[in-house]
């Protein structure tokens, strides 16, 4: 056959018209389309009955109650409890996102005994019988001090476990991590006397006067205080916020106040110079001050008058005038503390001088105004039982006061100072100052056992992990704190069967405890944590069990709190900055992130902006007058006395000049050779790793709020 | 069982910018209510799938003017010209696998229909729209917490915020149980958004129900607005306002602010355009 032009166009156009009306192509391109998209892989998430189960959340010390939705008997999501005392309906991301640490990919799944530089699973019964017998060696040496134990908090029946163990076993080594309500205990001890905490009456306030405290940072009870905050507007409130970088805080309140870092104490005092010298104080609470309301009225005058306090702050000497009376005439006003998330380091001589600005306007136990409360006491021991031995270690001194002191001991001793560590609910590799002296210090303590959930930076320290269940799979009594107005326990119930072979850590302690013998074991004569828990918190056991919470006092307190003023008025030396670089390092807070206890959630980590973390490298923010040389978007290497970090840089017009501001809460390292959190771990720099502790002579506080540092281009 | 109340409603929304803090717990609620996904790095916003996104908002001045405010965006679930349901994603699907519910005022997305063109993605001017590049994964046993409510997506599909429609659903399905002929009351349909807001920025409900709080914060106008016919629902409260108004989308979500620079940014102005126009605000009638 002969293919000429004709034929072949008439098949070739045959050929088209065909395809074009043939069901064929269509077929096959919707066949594909469905196969593309039925991936057998795919999740097909079983269906059930719905249910809601209510609990409380302990992720941070904002304790607020949840509600968890469960399907069949898996829990799908987590969401405020309405009608709690705390948060009453709304949540916080990572409460939100409870439901990830469940599953957790860096979970410890199994009791873990370090060989060498690996892990290697043990079973409970081996795990417990071998910290037993190291303890029991110990006592048998006649140096029972040297067990020590870090928490996260004071209260609670877990840490009142941990107290008592350490107590029969003949240790006064108990510490927690700093938090705002260890400060605000600080606090009060200095101007009120011991045993006492503070609170701040935020939804009721007229006028807040806030030193840099990130209210919708995660400060105190964040979703109290968003609350707080957000009604703001109906109340005709006033928030007045002093740092030196426009926070979400700064950027929501009324007026912001930029402040030269590490001055806020100064400008606090300048406010109370003013005060007392125009006649702005409370002179019925003024009158029952201890300590020389005088000496302090001379010594403000003669060292915080405005003119030198704008010199110190770099605030104009008319606005502290006009701030200490605005503050002053106002009817409710609040001058709240804890700088960030009140969590980090802090001085005390700035926490008493803001605190001394309530106690002039005499808002003390007042509506409104700051309350200062006994601490919690709703549980009751019974009596321990003590031999001689732990008689005679109780009565031994302390390492140190804090924690910092601790690990600068231990490093700088040739001798153990600690032979053996418990860390409960605490990250101190991770969130106190200089990790890489921390964790040196950690090497160099001969025992250390985490009760961590997860493999986090102190857990890989520890040479035998017995894992905690989380929150969602334990019970626990959660007392409120963290400045919260109301004093609230809440009850964390657990929604579901535990995932791993993991234990409710009281129960953990009662079964070391019990094998420890003696004295020990008789201190610990519960079946179980849950028994112990319900004879502990009997007092309140009712309500507790009913309800979920139980309110142990609401509103202001009655009468007056003593006050005594001597602290304040002996002028302490404001805490100075490490280094003498020419910029300064201040660590910022982010609320999509958190900066001490657990790691954020992989949820909460997506959320966070590409401008605070871009691929794996952390951004810093930095006002483009200082960033000389520097691109936006570039990357830089930025440096300390203590370290230096590859950094990007973001230009933000939010930051005071002179001041670079890197958030708190990436860099986690969650990760092994076989067990890995890659959502959360290998995420940009952990600012800790970058600032060193300073020492606040008097108080013992670690006071860095930042550090001197340098940038570069990269 | 035949349906009596075919009454229609308009579900929408009110975010108050003042009070909205940024904090995120709206997109993290939005993630774990409708199982959504997560990868080793989210950094690469494009690629990150967010129904809720909140975006940063600055007033552009320096140091110590500078202002800042965020602007959470959902799904605008768009109206279209004249608010007839022509929203700009559902005119040019292929597939109608986004469709427009004459009956909730609610823009669907049929993950099983999408065949993965992203014509809609071109097409939203709000950048609500998401595709699934690679298929979801779970880490090891963390597929357990996934909702039967909505089925998790494929590699090769759009996705985006649907009001939390299963919510709608649920909501409706009670009121049909208890006899009350599908009048679902305001509080019994909240997204997951919404609920979870701890500084309760977020409104929702029906904007054509006077006695929901949404209609009486946005006071919708009824009438196409005179300076442009497409407009319709155009807010009477002067602080109100919608993201790029002036196209015509007709946006079911509503931004509330303070402050004029802020409302400024929902949309692009020349020069003076802005002065002109700030003061308009629908028809008075109609109260």
């Amino acid at each position: 056959m002969k293919v000429d032009r004709r034929s072949f166009l008439g098949l070739g156009l045959g050929a088209a018209a065909g395809i074009a009306v043939s069901p064929v192509g269509i077929k096959l391109t919707d066949d594909s389309a469905i196969w593309s998209q039925n991936w057998p892989w795919t999740p097909v998430p079983v269906d059930g009955e719905v249910s809601y189960e209510n609990s409380v959340c302990s992720l941070c010390p904002g304790s607020c109650g949840i509600s968890v939705r469960k399907i069949g008997d898996r829990p799908v999501k987590i969401e405020g409890r309405s009608e709690y005392p705390v948060n009453d309906g709304g949540a916080c991301l990572h409460g939100i996102a409870g439901l990830q640490y469940l599953y957790d990919p860096a979970r410890v799944k199994t009791p873990l005994k370090k060989n060498g530089d690996k892990f290697e699973e043990i079973s409970w019964d081996d795990a417990i019988t071998l910290v037993a017998g190291k303890l029991a060696d110990l006592r048998k040496k006649g140096s029972p001090e040297k067990l020590a134990c870090i928490a996260d908090k004071e209260q609670g029946s877990v840490s009142g476990l941990f107290k008592r163990l350490l107590k029969t076993f003949g240790s006064p080594n108990f510490y927690t991590m700093p938090s705002l309500e260890s400060y605000l205990e600080v606090t009060a001890a200095a101007l009120h006397g011991e045993g006492k905490t503070i609170a701040f009456d935020l939804e009721n306030a007229s006028f807040v006067l806030s030193f840099g405290a990130g209210i919708i940072e995660g400060w105190g009870s964040p979703v109290s205080c968003f609350k707080a905050n957000a009604s703001r507007k109906e109340r005709h409130a006033k928030l007045y916020q002093i740092e030196p970088r426009l926070s979400n805080t700064a950027a929501n309140a009324d007026k912001w106040i930029p402040i030269k870092p590490g001055t806020e104490a100064d400008l606090a005092l300048g406010l109370c110079a003013v005060i007392l010298k125009n006649n702005l104080f409370n002179s019925t609470a003024t009158a029952n001050f201890r300590g020389g309301i005088n000496k302090l009225a001379a010594m403000l005058q003669k060292n915080y008058a405005p003119s030198r306090t704008a010199e110190i702050t770099g605030i104009k000497a008319a606005d502290i005038e006009k701030i200490a009376t605005v503050f002053a005439k106002a009817k409710m006003p609040v001058a709240v503390f804890g700088k960030g998330r009140g969590d980090g380091a802090q001085s005390l001589k700035e926490l008493a001088a803001i605190h001394t600005l309530n106690c002039l306007v005499g808002n003390i136990n007042k509506k409104g105004g700051a309350f200062v409360r006994s601490k919690m006491t709703y549980l009751e021991f019974p009596d321990e039982s003590m031999d001689s031995i732990a008689d005679a270690g109780v009565a031994k001194t302390k390492v140190g006061r804090y924690m910092n002191q601790v690990i600068e001991k231990v490093n700088a001793s040739s001798q153990p100072v600690v032979e053996a560590l418990f860390v409960y609910n605490a990250n101190p590799c991770y969130s106190l100052h200089d990790t890489k002296s921390v964790k040196q210090a950690f090497k160099k303590i001969p025992f250390v056992v985490s009760f961590s959930s997860f493999l986090d930076e102190t857990a890989k320290e520890a040479d035998i992990i017995l894992p905690s269940h989380t929150f969602t799979e334990r019970l626990e009594d959660v007392p409120s704190g963290a400045g919260l107005a109301k004093a609230v326990v809440g009850l964390t119930k657990p929604v579901t069967e535990p995932v791993f072979n993991t234990k409710n850590t009281g129960d953990t302690v009662i079964s070391i405890a019990k094998a420890l013998k003696g004295s020990i074991a008789q201190s610990f004569e519960w079946e179980s944590y849950d028994e112990c828990l319900e004879g502990v918190a009997s007092e309140i056991w009712d309500s507790l069990s009913e309800d979920g919470f139980a309110v142990i006092s609401e509103g202001a307190p009655s009468g007056s709190a003593p006050v005594n003023i001597s602290y304040i008025a002996g002028n302490p030396a404001t805490v100075q900055m490490q280094g003498d670089y020419d910029l300064t390092l201040i660590p910022i807070d982010n609320m999509r992130l958190i900066s001490a206890g657990v790691a954020a959630s992989p949820f909460a980590i997506k959320t966070v902006s590409d401008r605070v973390l871009k691929n794996t490298d952390i951004v810093v923010e930095i006002n483009p007058l200082t960033a000389r040389g520097l691109e936006d978007g570039g990357t830089a290497t930025l440096t300390t006395p203590i370290g230096s970090a590859r950094v990007m840089v973001n230009f933000n017009e939010g930051m005071m000049p002179g001041v670079i501001g890197m958030v708190e809460g990436l860099g986690h390292t969650l990760n092994s050779k076989n067990m890995s959190n890659k959502y959360v771990s290998n995420k940009g720099v952990n600012v800790n790793d970058l600032i060193g502790p300073v020492i606040e002579s008097g108080s013992g506080l670690d006071a860095a709020f930042g550090i001197k540092a340098k940038i570069s281009k990269a | 069982m035949k349906q009596e109340n075919n009454k229609a409603h308009k579900f929408g929304m009110v975010i108050d910018l003042d009070k909205c803090t940024g904090c995120g717990s709206c997109m993290v609620s939005c993630m774990s209510e409708n199982n959504v996904p997560f990868k080793e790095d989210e950094s690469n916003k494009k690629d990150s799938i967010t129904w809720m996104r909140v975006y940063k908002l600055t007033n552009g001045k320096s140091f110590p003017d500078t202002e800042v405010v965020y602007l959470p965006r959902p799904c605008q679930h768009c109206g279209g010209k004249g608010d007839h349901g022509h929203s700009p994603c559902v005119s040019v699907c292929p597939a109608t696998a986004t469709d427009y519910g004459y009956d909730t005022g609610i823009v669907s997305q049929i993950y099983t229909r999408c065949f993965g063109c992203r014509y809609c993605m071109g097409a939203c001017p709000y950048h609500a729209r998401y595709f699934n590049w690679w298929d979801p994964k779970w880490p090891e046993g963390m597929e357990k917490y996934l909702s039967p409510n909505v089925s998790p997506r494929m590699r090769g599909v759009v996705e985006k915020c649907s009001f939390c429609y299963h919510r709608y659903q649920a909501a409706r399905d009670q009121a049909y149980a208890e006899g009350n002929k599908g009048e679902i009351a305001e509080e019994n349909y909240q997204t997951a958004c919404t609920t979870a807001c701890p500084a309760g920025a977020i409104v929702f409900g029906d904007l054509n129900n006077p006695e929901h709080k949404v209609h009486q914060i946005v006071k919708p106008d009824p009438h196409p607005d005179t300076m442009n016919k497409h407009v319709v629902g155009k807010s009477r409260n002067p602080k109100v306002f919608r993201l790029l108004e002036r196209l015509g989308t007709n946006p079911k979500v509503y931004y509330l602010s303070e402050r004029e620079w802020v409302r400024k940014q929902g949309d692009n102005y020349l020069a003076g355009e802005w002065d002109k126009i700030k003061n308009h605000h629908g028809s008075s009638s109609h109260g």
